[in-house]
Order: C-alpha cells, then structure tokens, then sequence
C-alpha cells in the first residue's frame, strides 16, 4: 500500500506538472484575450510530432529545444495573423477561429504522419531505472520530465515576476489600454505571450510524446481535461491553474492506481445482491471512473464556486 | 503643441463628437469643462487613439490620429485616464516602474524623486497597489504618466469622488507639474480648480466646442456659465 501511495504520488505530480505547461500558457492566454484557445491541446500534439520527427532527424536533444521554438513560431503566427485581425470581429469570431485551428491542425497531423502511433522512444540516455521504491523501478525518465516542468515553472515565475516584461504582461492581464497608454506595445506583449504558452504547450508534448502515446488523436485526448483543470482553478488565475493541476493530476493517478469498488470496501459484509443493475454499480472499480472525475469536479466546483478555486471573474 | 481640427468621434452610430476645435501651447495649463456626457472624455480618448478619431489631430506639428496609442505616447502625449487605472496586483513601485517608456532613456522624473514628493506613497512603495485609497490611487496614476516624461499630460477627471482635502493635494499636484513645464489638458468638472490653475478653458456642450476664453472671462461670461455648466 505504501508502495502505491509512493508511486502514484510521483506520476501524479508528474502528470499535473505536465498539465500545468498546459495550463499556464492557456489561462494566461485566456486573461489578456478573453477568449479560450481551443487549439491549445493543438499545439500540445504538434510539439509532440515535430519531437518525433525532428529526434529522428537530428537526435533528441536538439529536438527538446528545436520543437517548442517551432511551435512557438507556429503560435505567434496565429496570433499576429489570425486572431489579431479577428479581434475587432468580437470573441465569438476568435472562439470560432481557434475551434477550427485545432480541427485543422488535426487533419493536418493526420495527412502527414498518419492515424497510427509513432515509434516515439525514450532516448537511450535517459532509458534506465532512476531509484527502486519497495520493489518498483522508478524510471530515470519521468524523472527528467519532472525536472523539466519544474524547471519551467521556477522559470516562469521568475521571468513573471521579478523582470520588467513580466511586470508588463502582469500589467495587461487586467489593464491592456492602460499598458498601451503608457506607451508599451500591446499587441506585441500579446503575440509573445501567445508564443511562449503555446511553446510551453509543445514543450509538453515533445517530453511527454515518448512517455505517452504520440497520435493523432493525442489532442483531443488532453484538451477536454485541460479546460477542467483552468475553469477549477479560475479562469485567468496561474496559481489556481497551479493547485488544479497538481490536483487533477493526482486525482487522476490515484484513482487509476486505486482499484477498489463498493463491493470490495465492504468486503465479507457484501450483500448479495444477486443480478440486477444495482450489482453493476456496487461493482464498478474507482479506476473504471477515473476518467469522469475530472468532469465530476468540473460540475462540483461550477455549481458551488463558479468563479472557480482561485478566480476573480464571476464567469 | 497640440491642435486639435474637426474632430469628430462615434460610439457606434452616436455622433458624440461634432466637429473639435482645440490648441494647446507648449508648457500651457488648459482646462475643458463642461456637464457630464457632452463629450469632454471621448475628446482625450480619440486624441490618445482609444477612440477612432476622424479630423485632424496634430502633436508637435505631426499627424497622430489614427496611430495606435503605444505610439502616441511615445511621441511625448501622456494620458491619466478617469477611473484610475492602477494595476492592482503590482506594488506602488512597480507601478511607477512601468510608466517609464524606455529604461535607456530615463526622463526627469525619477522614481526616488517622485517618492520624496509623496511620503504616503513612499510609506508603501512596497505593497500591492490595490489596497491604496482613492486619493491616493489618483495620485499614484498621475506620478506614473508623468514617470513617462510627458510634454503634455492629459488627466481625465482626477478629483472625481474624492473628499474636498484630497481634491486640494490634486490640485496641487496639477499645479507642480505645471510649474516643471509641462503642458496640461485637463477635464473637470469642479470649476475652483480649473479656474484657478487654468492660463485659459474650453467649455463643450453637444460634441463641440461652445466657449473659449481666460478663467476670469469665464468668470464674467454668466450665459455661458448659465448655459454650459451650472446644473
């Protein structure tokens, strides 16, 4: 049991770590626009693609520093060239615009690589057990992707709040025209930080591509679970986004990890309960709900604080 | 300095601005009056760009309508907009940090000297702007313009709401900003501090300019103030 509680602690934090590099960019895209960017899971796989692709070309190294800049290019240009000139159009016109990038960017993935999964490998270096807890091999791997994301966040909060362009960005989260008033480049601090939290996002996914599945599919996978985690946290809130992440990580990793059901909890005292449909309930194993918890969560936290953990907007 | 033609502004279809006319000189204290929604904040906002402007609008002898707002401060147009826009989360020192335009080219306010100047805001420089009191608020926007190293500072209704002490340090704060030679439009709606720091007022009615003149013509035109400006 402890083992369990070890290990699943671990990949728990390691998955929600991973969902921050997500989430941070996308709340904080979310504050200066208003607006959600469906295709932010989008950036996520294409981080993971252009990984894949870039390790087979020149080695995964290069590729962990290469891939995220591409996807940041990628990024910037959608947002100096597409959202914009939509901008003036109202946030339905943008909402619309990011919805069909990401179905876009989708097909694109697919026509390239195709609908299978990639022979994405763990690179040679990092391919051996980093510790032994109890009897498990801990790998060296999901060691480097925790040290990865950690680093990125201790980055990212210096960067935000201890220089003067993260004074500026914290600025125009809530003052845009203010922050152009003073005479600071708004539009420019906006295409930036679109960049950066979509090169975060394929940071993401060039170090989770060879841990998890790299597919074409892989977006639509995370992105459901990624806006759970920012409207729990508070929509344009990094801290919250920070707590829900880690929370839904662990959530998520426990229940999997946990294979209990009702029957079990109760044992011996199990009421026989003989064929019907409150059999299947009392037997369904919290693994097999793990996926709806998040969702679960979602719907808790929108009826008894809508503005989300850490959120100051009423929306 | 600043020569305002023609100008003519829109919120949707609402005409709200019908034809502009101002002029404001080099280091000149102006002061536009008038009653609420006549049109006196869509005046500095379209000549800041946050409103599109149409007409002509002229800074130091160059076309600025139609320029973003980053732009247009830079050309040396700061603008103290009316509902005290400080960035809540930053301290009182980063918020004044931020009003410098460009770090290599420090202007002649400086973040120590402002300081001197309010021991209230010196006493918290270091925490979140947005517990500040109104007053306060107020003075911290106008030290972060002027941060900027304006030539013309344009302040919307800075005594709005204040207590009448409050409104005084303002009014004395306009004053020494005057005194440093900057030009100032200022839009009010208390007269006593217009007429007193002003070298001459506009007052606007109806999206256009209706009076011209010295705070003591104001004074002794009684239609006008009838017309224009008394409630």
């Amino acid at each position: 049991m402890l083992e369990l509680i070890v290990i699943s602690t671990l990949n728990g934090v390691l998955f929600g770590m991973l969902l921050f590099l997500l989430s941070s960019g996308l709340t904080v895209i979310f504050s200066m626009m208003g607006v959600l960017n469906f295709a932010h899971a989008s950036f996520y796989m294409l981080g993971a693609f252009f990984g894949y692709q870039l390790t087979k070309w020149i080695g995964f190294w290069p590729a962990l520093v290469l891939a995220p800049l591409l996807v940041g290019a990628v990024g910037m240009a959608v947002e100096r060239y597409g959202l914009r000139n939509t901008h003036k159009h109202g946030h339905v016109a943008e909402l619309l615009l990011t919805f069909g990038l990401a179905f876009a960017i989708e097909e694109i993935v697919s026509m390239i690589w195709g609908k299978s999964p990639m022979d994405y490998r763990i690179p040679a270096a990092l391919d051996f057990p980093a510790f032994t807890v109890f009897s498990t091999n801990y790998p060296a791997y999901k060691i480097f992707m925790l040290v990865v994301s950690v680093a990125i966040f201790v980055a990212l909060l210096i960067v935000l709040k201890r220089t003067r362009v993260g004074l500026i960005v914290q600025a125009a989260l809530t003052h845009p025209s203010m922050v152009g008033h003073l005479g600071h480049n708004v539009g420019r601090v906006f295409m930036v930080v679109f960049g950066v939290g979509s090169a975060l996002a394929g940071l993401a996914g060039v170090i989770a591509g060879p841990s998890l599945v790299t597919q074409s599919d892989m977006a639509g996978l995370l992105g459901p679970i990624l806006f759970v985690v920012i409207v729990f946290g508070g929509l344009g809130s990094l801290p919250g986004a920070f707590i829900a992440s880690l929370l839904i990580g662990l959530i998520q990793t426990f229940a999997v990890a946990l294979n209990g059901s009702l029957a079990s909890a109760f044992g011996p005292l199990d009421p026989s309960l003989g064929p019907s449909v409150l059999t299947d309930i009392w037997n369904v194993t919290i693994a097999q709900i793990a996926p709806i918890l998040p969702y679960v969560l979602l719907v808790l936290i929108l009826i008894f604080r809508p503005m989300g953990l850490l959120g100051t907007r009423e929306t | 300095m600043l020569e305002v033609r023609d100008l003519h502004a829109y919120y949707g279809k609402s005409h709200i601005l019908q034809g502009v006319d101002l002029n404001i000189a080099g280091g000149e204290v102006v002061s536009l009056l008038g009653r609420n929604g006549v049109g006196r904040s869509t005046t500095v906002k379209a000549i800041m760009g946050e409103v599109p402007p149409q007409g002509t609008i002229r800074f130091k002898g160059q076309q600025i309508a139609g320029l973003p707002s980053y732009k247009i401060a830079h050309r040396g147009l700061g603008y103290v907009p009316e509902h005290r826009d400080i960035f809540p989360g930053l301290t009182v020192r980063q918020n004044l940090l931020l009003g410098v335009k460009d770090v290599r080219r420090p202007g002649k306010w400086r973040l120590e000297g402002m300081l001197e100047m309010f021991p209230n805001l010196a006493a918290r420089a270091d925490t979140p702007a947005g517990v500040l009191s109104g007053g306060e608020k107020q003075m911290l926007t106008i030290c972060r313009t002027l941060m900027g190293d304006p030539e013309l500072i344009m302040i919307d209704e800075p005594t709005e709401g204040l207590a009448p002490l409050i409104v005084q340090q303002v009014g004395d704060l306009i004053a020494r900003i005057a005194e440093a030679g900057v030009a100032i439009l200022l839009v009010e709606q208390k007269l006593s501090i217009a007429l007193r720091i002003s070298h001459r007022v506009y007052v606007m009615g109806h999206g256009r300019i209706v009076f011209e003149g010295t705070p003591d013509e104001l004074k002794a035109n009684d239609a006008v103030r009838k017309e224009w400006l008394e409630v």
